[in-house]
């Protein structure tokens, strides 16, 4: 399960896990959960339907798969396999019942796109075998997450008996195995931290085993606080003539080299204070006491290249351990 | 031909968004900040709050989630539903006199009870609060938050102790349900399938009904099925007891829907220059026109400038390279091919101040290559939506928390212009 904060990636770090466990030869499924086609546009292709279909191959023939779940047709499956329910399926779906029970009554829709999720989880072929190694869901975010996966108390409080009571519960069983992980993604940035702190407490109260924080979006640090004071007190004439030494223009006052330094510098304060920053929420995870994985920023921006390189590099940090 | 028209497409310059005249206009009564979620929605309706205030308008601003800090600088980290005035904000504070800031942060389930208790006498609406499935309800399914949210917009305009309501939308997983979830629930609460849940024997009693009756006890009967006969009767106990109310919740998702669209209302659409948001806006954009509600424009947060645009990240990654081959040759020897190790940026030798050179040439580039990057996600919704007004709020290396920020960010929403011009 990979949740975070909205704006912190969590679609790309989904689909870059579901990638880095796909590497030699597994299969994974990546799943989606808020109709928002997110993993489509990641990956390039047109609007994913509601129903497994490989979108990628990793590296070393592995594949990925993906799923994006319609609680409405999830329901309908559901009620068909259990009740053979023809017709009355579709009269339920113009009396609006199918639309209460996907959207609006308390955590159906959660068990049913959840349920989906455990049975791709525990589906074995002809021979016996898992037909996918890993199931990756990117879930909805921090806020709503552990709302979203404790369904035990949400339905089971609700409806104390019957078919959905029983899907309930047979999903919990798989949500709170060691089989089940939920990695938070967050930014090196306040409400991100912040929510990772909250969800963390949530999911550990409601009995949910928290995989990782994977911070993403990290950047480089190019300078640091001692080399920029130095550049803009006493050095800043060297500055000046080293922009000229490299071929910037000429270091005299107003010289083209001299007015780059200015906003060179300021730019780097910038930095500076962000640094300062990260440090400071860095501090915050570090008090959390949870292990993380870091990805980087990637400077030209989120491409089918770069998900690659970013599932490259958090298969580097889990085989590192 | 065409490529030259292209072109000059691409670079035309949206309109600027005037965010001073919108708040400034008597006329403008609601500004709903809608946009996906991430991209500072509750912190830019907070500072338009403040710059409001402090043009002299009587503002409140209705925030649903704010960050802790931005709630405690605003003095609403106590969640009690009502409107607080927000210290140091306009008034005797403000240059321009009359104006006042008040704030508050959403409380959901509060709001749905409130709306029960109004409407229905003291013993119906205890059994309605007690229900497990209004309970359950009210402490939010999907949404309850954004009825709420409209609900209590709806209440603070009829008080009409506000000349500006501006309103936060809740973090939906996406930017349009906040415009759906209302009616959605609205109809639930009146639809058809509440009747059915309600009076199956009712309909029953009536002989050409007969077949129908036959349909909708196998309709519970599934349903009794599916959700275990004790949730159906919750429901039904539940429905039972708002029976008085139904309508009533149409008819307010209806006049709020309303709302949106009056003149006075005017919605900003809220984005930061990456492409997943930008998206959204786009959609939202065109979801708003669909529906005749008033687009005042785009903000566009954390965009980013320089003061150097004339060096380009190629330029100052071939000077920066050029410094490092540099360094190699001015270094004592001994040190030859040894960067960083010997030096410190105190020490002022050549290699050290061509070292911190160097850093500062890198951070330019990356910084060039994000312009470059968010130019060109905003181009494409430019070219998609030419007719919508945009205010770019360059981006601050650090999070807002305090009304100083607050107004910072207010003084780059009134700028609008291009991040670093």
């Amino acid at each position: 399960m990979v949740s975070g904060k909205g704006g912190t990636g969590k679609t790309t770090v989904a689909a870059a896990l579901a990638l880095a466990l796909a590497t030699e030869g597994r299969r994974t499924l990546l799943v989606e959960v808020e109709g928002r086609q997110g993993i489509a546009q990641l990956f390039g292709t047109e609007a994913l339907p509601y129903e497994e279909r490989k979108i990628a191959v990793a590296p070393g023939g592995g594949e990925v798969f993906a799923l994006a779940i319609d609680a409405e047709r999830a329901l309908l499956d559901y009620l068909q396999m259990f009740y053979k329910l023809g017709s009355a399926g579709r009269a339920l779906k113009k009396l609006g019942a199918i639309d209460f029970a996907t959207t609006i009554a308390p955590g159906l829709r959660d068990v049913l796109l959840t349920g989906k999720a455990c049975e791709a989880v525990r589906r074995t072929d002809k021979a016996g075998r898992y037909v996918y190694d890993h199931v990756v869901m990117d879930a909805p975010p921090t806020g709503r997450v552990t709302r979203f996966l404790n369904v035990n108390d949400e339905v089971a409080g609700l409806a104390r008996i019957g078919p959905i009571h029983h899907q309930a519960q047979a999903v919990m069983k798989v949500l709170k195995s060691p089989q089940t992980a939920v990695h938070l993604v967050t930014l090196l940035e306040e409400m991100p931290v912040q929510e990772t702190a909250d969800g963390r407490a949530e999911l550990a109260e409601a009995g949910l085993p928290l995989g990782r924080v994977i911070v993403n979006m990290v950047r480089p640090h190019h300078l640091d606080e001692a080399a920029l004071q130095a550049a803009a007190g006493k050095q800043r004439a060297g500055v000046a003539q080293a922009l000229s030494r490299a071929g910037l223009g000429g270091a005299r006052r107003g010289g083209l080299a001299e007015r780059l330094v200015d906003p060179l510098l300021e730019q780097a304060a910038e930095h500076a204070e962000r640094v300062g920053l990260e440090r400071a929420q860095r501090a915050v995870l570090d008090g959390l006491g949870v292990s993380t994985y870091e990805l980087p920023l990637l400077g030209r921006g989120m491409d089918l290249a770069g998900l690659y390189e970013l599932a490259t590099e958090l298969r580097k940090q889990v085989s590192a351990e | 031909m065409s490529g030259t028209v292209t072109a000059v497409l691409g670079t035309d310059a949206p309109a600027r968004l005037e965010v001073d005249r919108l708040l400034d206009d008597p006329q403008t009564r609601i500004v709903v900040c809608c946009g996906s979620g991430g991209v500072g929605k509750t912190t830019t309706a907070a500072a338009l709050g403040v710059r409001a205030a402090e043009r002299g308008r009587r503002v409140v601003v209705l925030t649903i989630d704010p960050a802790r800090r931005l709630a405690q600088s605003m003095g609403i980290d106590s969640l009690d539903n009502t409107p607080r005035r927000v210290a140091g904000v306009g008034g005797s504070g403000g240059a321009s006199g009359g104006g006042e800031l008040h704030a508050m942060m959403l409380d959901m389930k509060r709001t749905f009870d409130e709306i029960v208790e109004a409407h229905a006498d003291a013993e119906r609406s205890r059994a309605i609060l007690e229900n497990p499935f209004y309970q359950s309800l009210s402490a939010g399914f999907a949404g309850t938050q954004e009825y709420m949210a409209m609900e209590k917009l709806g209440q603070l305009r009829a008080r009409d102790d506000w000349d500006l309501i501006i309103v936060d939308t809740p973090p939906s997983r996406s930017a349009l349900d906040f415009l759906d979830a209302p009616k959605r629930l609205g109809s639930f609460l009146d639809g058809k399938f509440i009747r059915v849940l309600m009076a199956p024997a009712k309909v029953g009693g009536r002989a050409g009904m007969k077949f129908l009756n036959v349909g909708m006890s196998m309709m519970t009967g599934t349903l009794s099925k599916v959700m275990g006969g004790q949730l159906l009767k919750d429901v039904q106990t539940f429905v039972a007891a708002m029976d008085t109310m139904f309508g009533g919740f149409r008819t307010r998702a209806d006049a709020t829907y309303r709302l949106l669209q009056a003149p006075g209302t005017a919605f900003l659409v809220v984005a930061a220059p990456e492409p997943d948001a930008l998206r959204e806006a786009a959609y939202f954009v065109e979801r708003l026109a669909a529906e005749d509600m008033p687009l005042a424009g785009l903000v566009l947060n954390r965009v980013h400038g320089s003061g150097a645009v004339q060096l380009s990240a190629e330029r100052a990654l071939a000077a920066a390279e050029n410094l490092d081959e540099g360094g190699i040759v001015d270094q004592e020897p001994g040190k030859a091919g040894v960067r960083g190790s010997g030096t410190t940026p105190e020490d002022g030798s050549p290699a050290a101040v061509d070292e911190i050179t160097a850093g500062l040439l890198r951070l330019h580039a990356e910084r060039m290559q994000v312009i470059a990057r968010e130019q060109q996600t905003r181009d494409r919704f430019t070219s998609l939506h030419p007719e919508v007004a945009v205010a770019e709020v360059a981006a601050l290396p650090g999070d807002v928390h305090d009304l100083a920020g607050l107004r910072a960010i207010g003084d780059r929403l009134a700028a609008g212009g291009p991040a670093g011009v």
